[in-house]
């Protein structure tokens, strides 16, 4: 696992990859947005606005996969003291809001037209705002304290703790009643949607995740880049004190 | 959904589907931009710094930074 | 054990506290994550009339009547079934035989009142034509399912 620890070696592999991601993430996203407002039928339920959906059901995805995924980084960080696993984690993080905010919203911009409602407080919709409020809980804590290296403990804590959220979000449709429907794609006996439905669903999931690996590379660099500076500095300020 | 202002309407729903596909492109797009723009930044950053240690170990004149 | 062994035992054995923890939380406090009763419930339980709660189930088949703006239906989980009447507008997924959520007091005449009407979407996706194809060939399963009472 310490192979892939090193800087130079994520640097050089990171280089490799990001002509890949952003180029599936483009070509995903472009044929899904195509398929998702123009290429699709309209459901024979809920009109038009299945269309949310494609935004919605990944966004959704995102915001658990990135949560788990941020939390598998902050172990590593804490057992292993994987140098690159914090940076890692905290490069998650902002993605992670991003697509949990955007599931609330269109989740919300759905339910008003179809359910009569935009919130209530079932336990699927309140588990995720709490989701988001993990994601923004992280984020401050980690910028929190002067010395990164406390900042990133406290926060890996945090993201541990908070990883109890993620099976609650995933089973509390069948767990509890709720307004919010249960799930169509992964479930016993094959998915509930219709094939020429599932194509956009999947391109932009696709699209989604091949975003999520662009952004945590830039976000990378950023934060390797930030530390290398900070380590620079500091040899300086050792340099200037001993009179030199 | 043949015609553009079929399209636009999107069956009366065009009040609920075009704001969720509007602000999901605004946020994404707006991740991605700040992470790119901190990442040139910071490697700008270094890459100045780094520049600097290396004249000063050359011995050769000592730029401001 | 080394230190990493020890940290990665530590964790795990973090974990698994809370995990338990919070599942027996939650298994304490169940009665309250549940966002509605089914008819059942209040038929059995004898829940208090006039205390505000919630209802969910399908829209019988047939028990929809508009008088004016008011309209009455029957919410129903198949074993049983409640009365409901509610003045307002109605969201757009609201039909027979989809579900429904109401949300208001059960009155002593045995109708409940409600004062707010959710739909409640399943977790079926696809285009008119598959639906009325599955219907015409008899695969349509719930059986529950009737012609939407409006026009899509």
């Amino acid at each position: 696992m310490h192979r892939f620890a090193n800087p130079a070696r994520f640097l050089r592999l990171a280089k490799v990859i990001l002509p890949y991601s952003s180029g599936i993430a483009v070509v995903s996203l472009g044929l899904g947005l195509w398929f998702a407002l123009l290429g699709s039928p309209a459901d024979y339920q809920q009109g038009e606005t299945v269309r949310i959906m494609y935004v919605h059901v990944p966004a959704a995805w995102m915001g658990l996969f990135c949560y788990v995924a941020m939390a598998v980084f902050s172990a590593m960080a804490l057992i292993w003291k994987h140098p690159l696993a914090d940076l890692l984690a905290k490069a998650t993080a902002p993605v992670g809001a991003a697509f949990t905010f955007l599931c609330l919203v269109t989740g919300s911009l759905w339910g008003k037209p179809m359910w009569g409602t935009w919130w209530v407080w079932d336990a699927r919709l309140t588990s995720m705002l709490i989701l988001l409020f993990l994601y923004l809980g992280y984020m401050a804590l980690v910028n929190a304290f002067d010395d990164p290296e406390r900042g990133h403990k406290a926060a890996a804590i945090l993201a541990l703790v908070g990883v109890v959220n993620v099976p609650i979000i995933k089973w509390s449709v069948d767990w509890w009643n709720t307004l919010h429907q249960p799930a169509s794609v992964v479930k016993m006996g094959g998915p509930a949607i219709d094939a020429s439905m599932m194509v956009p669903l999947l391109l932009m999931a696709l699209g989604f995740k091949a975003y999520w690996v662009t952004v945590l590379i830039l976000r990378g660099r950023a934060e390797i880049a930030a530390q290398k500076i900070r380590v620079i500095r500091m040899a300086q300020i050792h340099a200037a004190s001993r009179g030199e | 959904m043949d015609s553009l202002s079929g399209i636009l309407h999107m069956g009366g729903y065009a009040g609920f589907v075009w704001p969720a596909y509007g602000i999901s492109i605004l946020v994404l797009v707006a991740v991605l931009a700040a992470s790119l723009l901190t990442a040139r930044h910071a490697e700008a950053d270094l890459d100045v710094l780094q520049r600097n240690r290396r004249a000063r170990r050359g011995g050769d004149s000592e730029t401001p930074e | 054990m080394t230190r990493k062994q020890r940290r990665l035992y530590f964790v795990l054995l973090g974990l698994a506290t809370l995990g338990v923890a919070v599942a027996l939380v939650l298994t304490a406090i169940s009665d309250s994550l549940v966002y509605f009763y089914s008819p059942t419930d209040i038929v059995t339980q004898r829940l208090p009339e006039g205390r505000r709660m919630r209802v969910g189930g399908l829209v019988e088949a047939e028990s929809l009547k508009k008088d004016g703006k008011t309209v009455t239906f029957k919410v129903t989980d198949v074993t049983n079934a409640i009365p409901v009447s509610y003045t307002g507008m109605l969201p757009d997924l609201f039909r027979e035989g989809q579900g429904v959520v109401v949300e208001g007091r059960m009155e002593k005449d045995g109708v409940f009142q409600a004062s707010e009407v959710l739909a409640k979407h399943d977790e079926n996706y696809m285009p008119k034509e598959v639906a009325d194809a599955l219907k015409k060939s008899g695969q349509w399963n719930d059986g529950k399912q009737t012609h939407p009472s409006q026009p899509q």
